[in-house]
């Protein structure tokens, strides 16, 4: 791993483990009386606040985790290291993807 | 000259990184299909709520203990190395390591008990 991405992973470490500790407490709130589609999106409907938290931490786990996954790649696979780039790559987008997506469909109304 | 070779396994400190490597490659791999569910609610309020239902089943619910318990770790494990890297050197980091899996226990612990 370069110092570029190592900065990277670490950076998105810190920004995400405050989001992490919140998000367990979510998990544990929305379970209080079993999770129910009603409740989530009366919490999450329309809300900026959940918007930026959730968009924020999409982001940055998509960092965080490509960067992980290339250095798993990297010493446990005998991939070529532009092939694992690429891999790494598309695997930040598809999750960038798919996580402002879901964001989307619980916070837009 | 092998068993000299994985002696550094036995390691608590060894462990330590593997539990954060697996922990994030399993999450990682969680990831898209935790997105894709929440993306339901696109397709209205009854899709998700008949997914929710759905993972209900006893099974689900243990994978969702397991989850709870790969994050905390993940989260903790984390912790410690972000600690180790920024601060100065503490002694201890076997007890900092075995701290980090007993947390993430009591948390997963503490959802089974709210889950079931």
């Amino acid at each position: 791993m370069n110092v570029r991405l190592y900065v990277w992973q670490r950076a998105t470490a810190a920004v995400m483990a405050p989001l992490v500790m919140v998000h367990i407490a979510v998990i544990f709130y929305a379970t209080r009386h079993g999770m129910s589609a009603v409740d989530i999106l009366a919490r999450t409907n329309g809300s900026i606040a959940w918007a930026a938290f959730y968009g924020l931490f999409v982001l940055a786990v998509s960092i965080h985790a490509s960067i992980g996954v290339r250095n798993i790649l990297n010493e446990w696979t005998p991939l070529p290291e532009r092939r694992v780039d690429a891999c790494a790559v598309f695997f930040g987008l598809v999750l960038a993807v798919l996580g402002l997506r879901a964001v989307a469909a619980v916070v837009l109304p | 000259m092998i068993g000299r070779a994985v002696k550094h396994r036995d390691s608590a400190l060894w462990i330590a990184a593997m539990v954060h490597r697996i922990s994030g490659l399993a999450l990682a791999i969680f990831l898209p299909f935790h997105f894709l569910t929440l993306g339901l609610a696109i397709e209205g309020e009854a899709r998700l709520e008949s997914f929710l239902r759905w993972s209900d089943q006893p099974s689900v619910k243990a994978a969702e203990i397991g989850l709870v318990f790969l994050f905390t770790v993940h989260l903790f494990g984390g912790l410690r190395i972000l600690v180790i890297e920024n601060f100065g050197w503490r002694d201890g980091q076997k007890q900092l390591a075995a701290l980090a899996a007993a947390l993430s226990a009591l948390v997963a612990f503490a959802f089974l008990m709210r889950v079931f």
